[in-house]
């Protein structure tokens, strides 16, 4: 059981608002076990980043418990458990590409050749070799994502956190990112978070997709895709593919029906 | 013919332009000038010819050159001692919201008395044959725009970069070497720019409410008033060159440093 990633019990979040109290998030129960790759998917404003915002720490859960690899949230972030991509990759525009994929590692006292030689594998991982030196405004949106997505894995975390990190991208940088970050997450052996809007993209990517509702945000769903292993291009369409993405669509346009019930 | 058609082009000026324009029009002024006074003598005749003015200040470079050097070396302790007490000032007031409630009035108030028409006090406080006093207003000068901008950058920071620094564990410590301060780095700057002149326009003036009988402002008023006039612009001369050169290293460092600032 200490071999769980992510642990939630019946979490819950209520943010204060001057209009009244917004409840974000109720009676949450989820499990991500060592380097299994979950996704979370559900309509605008059912929740999705205020959970991933819980499991980092960034905010504290109302109710319920949450526990990273058996510690609380916040031991889990001290010890650098996780790493984190957001939806806007917050890369710090002074820094080289370089000096922002080694900004953890700066930040926890590693020494500068030891920075060096982690920046030489880790532009080597998102295939940015050629532009460690050159600044965040240099580069594409898709590049400055890869960055962001190094930053997180400086620390070789055994969990990655990402909030929609393929959103602004075009279909195909998406696609190549989406097929990059399958084989890092297999190299590296982590547990992966992953918010995204997208059915096909949650289902490629996931061993198991959560699906989420709003009003309140809680998990209505959770399907395991079966996908085995390897995530090839040639995944995309086999006819197990389209099944599961068909089934992960109904679970999430369930949704309404249901709601129309309830009122 | 379509080169010669540009009408409303919507390109800035390439760097030479804005390089040579402003020359240019020095130039014509001074040819407008030595029309009027030199060979048309239509000028009154408290104005003297740009030729007179040149010839001045080639019989009395050395003077000059030392007045200026008391005149720059004012208000430069004023702007380094000014800036210095900006910056501590506006990060105590981000830090501790009490003293940013103290501060804000006072700054707005200090903002609008005529710092150097306190400066006949201040000379009376700190002796006649004393600096201090004109030090001192250039300090109050450059203090203003320093704090007011400093102040302002040190709040830019964006959500996203926070939360980036907080997933990382940074401390608070880190959290303001690593973003809050080159975020307000390029404010910083541009405080400087400002208070650069306002500091040389501070110090420059204070001469005329008395002091010690040196400076760029003592001189120009005792020659002005001795009918010397040629002499009196040869002395204006060199304090537009103390501002002109403080202004342009200054925006050389603005231009340096805010380079990186987008993404
Ligand atoms: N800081 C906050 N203060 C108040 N309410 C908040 C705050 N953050 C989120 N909420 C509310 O919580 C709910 C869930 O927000 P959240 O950002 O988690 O949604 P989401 O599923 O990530 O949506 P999206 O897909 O649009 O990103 C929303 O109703 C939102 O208004
Ligand atoms: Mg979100």
């Amino acid at each position: 059981m200490t071999d769980l990633a992510v642990n939630a019990v019946g979490v819950g979040k209520t943010f204060g608002t001057k209009e009244g109290d917004v409840v974000a998030l109720t009676d949450v129960d989820l499990t991500v076990e060592a380097g299994e790759f979950v996704s979370l998917i559900g309509p605008s404003g059912c929740g999705k980043s205020t959970l991933l915002r819980l499991i980092a720490d960034l905010d504290s859960a109302t109710t319920g418990t949450l526990e990273i690899f058996g510690k609380p949230a916040k031991q889990a972030r001290i010890d650098q458990d996780y790493g984190i991509a957001f939806q806007q990759a917050g890369l710090l525009p002074w820094r080289t590409v370089g000096g922002n994929m080694a900004l953890p590692l700066e930040l926890h006292g590693v020494t500068k050749a030891a920075r060096a030689t982690r920046v030489t594998q880790l532009a080597e991982l998102v295939g940015l070799t050629d532009f460690v030196d050159r600044y965040p405004d240099q580069l594409s949106g898709g590049m400055q994502q890869r960055v962001a997505i190094a930053r997180a894995l400086a620390e070789q975390p055994r969990l990655l956190l990402m909030d929609e990190p393929f959103g602004a991208l075009d279909e195909m940088t998406r696609e190549y990112l989406q097929g990059e970050l399958t084989r890092i997450a297999a190299e590296t052996g982590a547990a992966v978070v992953f918010v995204t809007h997208s059915i096909p993209e949650a289902v490629f990517l996931s061993d198991r997709v959560v699906v989420m509702s709003p009003r309140p945000g809680r998990i209505t769903e959770i399907l395991p895709t079966n996908l085995g292993p390897s995530r090839t291009e040639a995944l995309r369409e086999s006819t197990e593919y389209f099944e599961r993405v068909t089934a992960v669509r109904e679970a999430l346009h369930g949704t309404p029906i249901e709601r129309a019930n309830e009122r | 013919m379509s080169a010669l058609a540009g009408r409303a082009d919507p390109r800035p000026p390439a760097p030479w332009v804005r390089v040579v324009a402003p020359i240019v029009v020095g130039l014509a002024i001074l040819a407008v000038w030595f029309l009027l006074v030199d060979v048309l003598h239509a000028a009154p005749r408290a104005l003297p010819s740009p030729v007179a003015i040149l010839t001045e200040v080639g019989k009395h470079y050395g003077i000059i050159l030392e007045d200026m050097g008391i005149t720059a070396t004012n208000a430069l302790v004023g702007l380094a001692a000014g800036t210095i007490l900006a910056i501590v000032l506006a990060a105590l007031a981000v830090t501790f919201r009490p003293i940013d409630g103290m501060l804000a009035p006072l700054v707005a108030a200090l903002a609008v008395v005529p710092i150097v028409a306190i400066t006949p006090i201040l000379n009376t406080m700190f002796g006649a044959s004393s600096q201090f006093g004109r030090q001192y207003v250039a300090a109050i000068a450059a203090f203003i725009p320093v704090f007011v901008n400093v102040l302002r950058g040190l709040r830019q920071t964006r959500p996203v970069h926070r939360d980036v620094l907080r997933a990382s564990a940074a401390s608070g410590a880190q959290t303001f070497r690593y973003l809050t301060l080159p975020t307000a780095l390029p404010y910083l700057l541009t405080g400087l720019r400002i208070a650069s002149s306002v500091a040389v326009i501070a110090a420059l003036v204070a001469e005329y409410f008395g002091g010690p009988a040196d400076g760029i402002g003592t001189a120009i008023a005792t020659y002005a008033k001795s009918g010397r006039a040629a002499l009196a612009f040869a002395y204006v001369a060199g304090g537009i060159a103390i501002g002109l050169v403080l202004f342009l290293v200054t925006s050389l460092l603005e231009r340096l440093v805010s380079r990186r600032t987008s993404v």
